[in-house]
């Protein structure tokens, strides 16, 4: 039966169907027995509710997660996503609020900036072959004082209401960041499906050496994945920081990084690299995020919330691991 | 067809596998497969690439299970679910792709995963003890404390051996072990199977070679297309009965095939398209002097380590010369790296599949464009459906068995895979084409088939270098032939020179220097 499942569908979207499933059963879930998850209310054309709040709170793990697919996929992490969120906050902030340089550049500004704090990652990892864990680190660790520096150890508030819009304002009666995921993700798949980008990310990945003696240049296709987390990580933070209209770098982006890559890795992107899926990992990120909403909506004492949300990603993961599906078919076929 | 002869049953086998079968979603790798395997004898799997011989040694031994059949061993109904339980079972194997772990020592390699203990800890002075007993057993004396990568392709294949004979094994299984070795050293693992074999063992051989097929063993079971087709006694069955068996034809089609092979491509007079003058790099060549035409083939013969495949790193820019230059069509070139050469048009089909060729998750058809696409840059992607029709003809030409373009890789059979990547760089279109072993792992077929499309690719303007353990392929195949030992370019035959003797005569001398 597996066999006729498999022939009916095309690869890729038989690598997504876990996904998909899983999160489909949380709602499903969710809709039956948590009063109130399932209504969305339309007031002046936007609308609101549950649903809604978890499409938005989960655009910033959205974000970088379209850009640590691609680092995953070259056989890499980047562990430096949160830090770059803080100092991305707390630049915008100085910037907006300190220069007087109009908001249009000082996004422009904070995003290039966080463009080039990549691209230090990738000139780490792929021109000087530090393994990613440790070179990310250094960024992660450092990237966070950065960031409390700029903020000259403060948190800096923004009274700008262009400002407030990129994570307050609404688009098409959705929040606007739904619509900077939309773009980002389209953007994303232009490059790399639409070029051959994608092809020489999965090949470095899956076997450096057989694309290196094959005429792909590894330097650059890392250098490129690890910008382009740079940039990504930079948008998630002027969100952050739009959101609660201030720079705080302390909190700001903590451990996003963790729930970034559990959103590439449940989305089947596999860490060791190759293959990868952009859309998973966006399907990654909503379950996660549903996973957050469900236990704060049903009321679980905050002490168990890691703990249930580490439960149900095992669950997933597990689901996911062709290995174990194996070992119950052939247990079933003998049983 | 009626030769498969009956076998005496005055002896109980050893092992007898009855209406084995496999199944692979698209493929029916092995159709109720019969096999019986003797005490004392050495069994050849014979077959095309893709017929089902790693498979079947897969399902014997635990590594792959089987769909339908039964496995009989001394008798008794066995089901191994993964290759130590096999072991512990007395069947040892040593699979086509070896996997051992490079930067380990050689004692660890052999050891790994059941390490000796002494009082809890790893005792290391008895597992390089013992590991020195088990390769002095097939007669390799090496520093067993060394990492493994150290050491050659051919020491590393006697390492894996020797890690499989280290229990006390009554099944040794080797699939396709020759494919690195050069001829004394094949000369050298025969030896040892010999008295291996003298000593009671049963085993179980895989190899495209015909004449290490004949040398060694006794009988032979055929496989075409995951079916059986017989099983024979080897002093039985001439060289193009078998052939013809393998491949499904009958002996004419076979004896026409056999004699349009060695036809002398014409030799054109074309401008020198790359000349080398005193490239070296310490540790990897001495200095030397090379020049190759375009539509001109030049073979490069020597012993494993003699330094072939250090010659063609220099000339694809994976290693840096460290003296001399190159030119191309008369201008000066540096190469730094294997984009650069690409860039220069140049090719190289590397020796060792797995490491440096495949990708082993990506599709046949991505792991085909790959080359081709790489040289054209990220931006300017090759269309879906020129990709398409690319591909289809590459898998058309060279007989590539897959159930479609969009398999990933790995689940092809070795030389179909090695077929996959030999059709990168021909998609390449390049004007300079290393070859390094390119017909590792490739059945006698399409041993043809691609002899024939190197000599059309040369009348065509190629240049190519043509490295290879197998002499008469390179005689056969070469307008010229450059001689290596010890990392020192020896000397260069041309035209009516290039014969065995005399190549083998250059690579052996030894003591007259
Ligand atoms: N894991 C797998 N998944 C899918 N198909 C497979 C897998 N392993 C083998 N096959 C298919 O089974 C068939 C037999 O493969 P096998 O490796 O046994 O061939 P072989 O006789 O050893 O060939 P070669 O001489 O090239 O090594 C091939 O068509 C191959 O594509
Ligand atoms: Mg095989």
């Amino acid at each position: 039966m597996s066999e006729r499942l498999s022939r009916l569908m095309p690869a890729r979207l038989r690598q997504l169907i876990w996904p998909l499933m899983a999160l489909a059963a949380l709602l499903l879930f969710n809709g039956l027995f948590t009063d109130g998850f399932a209504r969305v209310t339309i007031r002046d054309g936007h609308a609101y509710g549950s649903l809604v709040d978890i499409l938005k709170l989960s655009s910033r793990v959205m974000l970088v997660s379209l850009g640590m697919t691609l680092v995953i996929a070259t056989a890499g992490v980047d562990l430096s996503v949160g830090a770059v969120v803080a100092i991305a906050g707390s630049v915008a902030a100085r910037l907006i609020v300190q220069q007087q340089i109009g908001l249009p550049m000082a996004l422009a500004a904070t995003s290039g900036l966080c463009l080039v704090l990549g691209a230090w990652n990738g000139t780490l990892v792929g021109w000087l072959g530090v393994q990613p864990i440790v070179a990310t680190l250094i960024l992660m660790v450092a990237g966070r004082g950065i960031a409390q520096l700029l903020a000259g150890g403060q948190i800096i508030t923004v009274e700008s209401s262009g400002f407030s819009f990129i994570a307050g304002g609404y688009f098409l009666g959705l929040p606007f960041p739904v619509t900077m995921v939309a773009l980002m993700l389209l953007l994303t798949v232009a490059l790399t499906r639409g070029t051959a980008l994608g092809l020489f990310i999965e090949a470095v990945g899956n076997n450096e050496t057989a694309a290196l003696f094959a005429g792909v240049n590894p330097c650059a296709v890392k250098m490129f994945a690890y910008a382009f987390t740079g940039l990504c990580s930079g948008m998630a933070g002027i969100i952050e920081a739009s959101d609660i209209k201030a720079a705080d770098a302390n909190n700001a982006g903590l451990y996003l990084e963790l729930d970034v890559i559990l959103a590439v890795v449940i989305g089947g992107t596999p860490l060791n690299g190759g293959r990868f899926d952009l859309a998973g990992s966006l399907v990654g990120a909503l379950i996660i995020q549903t996973l957050t909403t469900t236990i704060k909506m049903r009321g679980v004492p905050v002490e168990y919330t890691l703990v249930v949300k580490a439960v149900v990603v095992l669950v997933i993961c597990l689901a996911q691991s062709p290995e174990l599906r194996k070992l119950l078919l052939q247990r079933r076929a003998s049983a | 067809m009626n030769s498969a002869s009956v076998i005496s049953t005055d002896e109980a086998p050893l092992l007898a596998v009855r209406g084995v079968t496999k199944i692979f979603p698209g493929v029916r790798a092995l159709d109720g497969v019969d096999f019986t395997l003797r005490r004392g004898e050495i069994h050849a799997l014979m077959g095309e690439n893709g017929a089902g011989k790693s498979t079947l040694i897969k399902v014997l031994t635990g590594a792959d299970r089987r769909d339908g059949g039964e496995i009989l061993f001394d008798g008794c109904s066995i089901d191994p679910r993964s290759p130590a339980e096999a072991q512990r079972l007395g069947i040892s194997t040593v699979y086509q792709e070896v996997n051992l772990i490079p930067f380990l020592s050689v004692a660890e390699n052999i050891y790994l995963g059941r390490q000796p203990m002494k009082f809890g800890r790893i005792d290391w002075k008895q597992i390089n003890l013992r590991a020195a007993a088990a390769l002095k057993h097939i007669d390799v004396e090496v520093d067993v404390a060394r990492p493994l990568n150290s050491y050659s392709p051919a020491i590393q294949q006697m390492v894996s051996i020797a890690r499989a004979l280290d229990i006390r094994a009554k099944v040794l299984v080797l699939d396709e072990p020759t494919s690195s070795l050069d001829a004394n050293e094949v000369r050298h693992l025969f030896a040892v199977l010999r008295r291996l074999k003298a000593e009671g063992l049963a085993i179980i051989f895989v190899s495209h070679f015909l004449d290490q097929v004949y040398a060694i063993s006794d009988r032979f079971t055929v496989l075409r297309n995951g079916k059986l087709i017989g099983e024979y006694d080897a002093a039985k069955l001439p060289r193009l009965e078998l052939i013809a068996k393998m491949i499904g034809k009958d002996l004419k089609a076979v004896e026409e095939m056999s004699a349009r092979r060695g036809a002398e491509p014409v030799r054109t007079a074309h401008q020198p398209f790359l000349r080398v003058i005193g490239l070296g790099r310490r540790g990897s060549m001495t200095r030397f002097d090379l020049t190759i035409r375009a539509g001109e083939v030049v073979g490069l013969a020597g012993l494993l380590g003699s330094g072939r495949t250090e010659t063609a790193r220099l000339l694809f820019g994976i290693d840096r010369a460290e003296e001399g230059r190159m030119e191309i069509d008369g201008k000066l070139v540096t190469l730094t790296s294997p984009r650069g050469a690409i860039g220069r048009r140049f090719g190289f089909c590397p020796e060792d599949r797995k490491t440096q060729a495949v990708i082993p998750d990506l599709s046949v058809r991505e792991n085909i464009v790959l080359a081709l696409q790489a040289s054209k840059g990220w931006l300017r992607k090759i269309s879906t459906q020129q990709q398409q029709e690319l591909v289809e003809n590459y898998i058309k030409a060279l007989g590539i068995a897959t159930p479609d373009a969009e398999r990933p890789v790995k689940f092809l059979s070795g030389g179909n895979q090695q077929k996959a990547i030999l059709a990168r760089w021909l998609a390449s279109r390049p004007r300079f084409l290393i070859l390094d072993e390119p017909t590792r792992g490739i059945d006698v077929g399409a041993k043809v088939e691609i002899e024939k499309l190197i000599a059309r690719l040369c009348s065509e303007g190629m240049a190519i270098l043509f490295i290879s353990s197998e002499l008469e392929e390179v005689v056969r195949d070469s307008h010229r032939v450059v001689v290596l030992r010890d990392r020192k370019k020896v000397c260069e035959l041309t035209g009516g020179q290039i014969d065995l003797p005399s190549i083998m005569q250059a690579i052996a001398a030894r003591a007259d220097e």
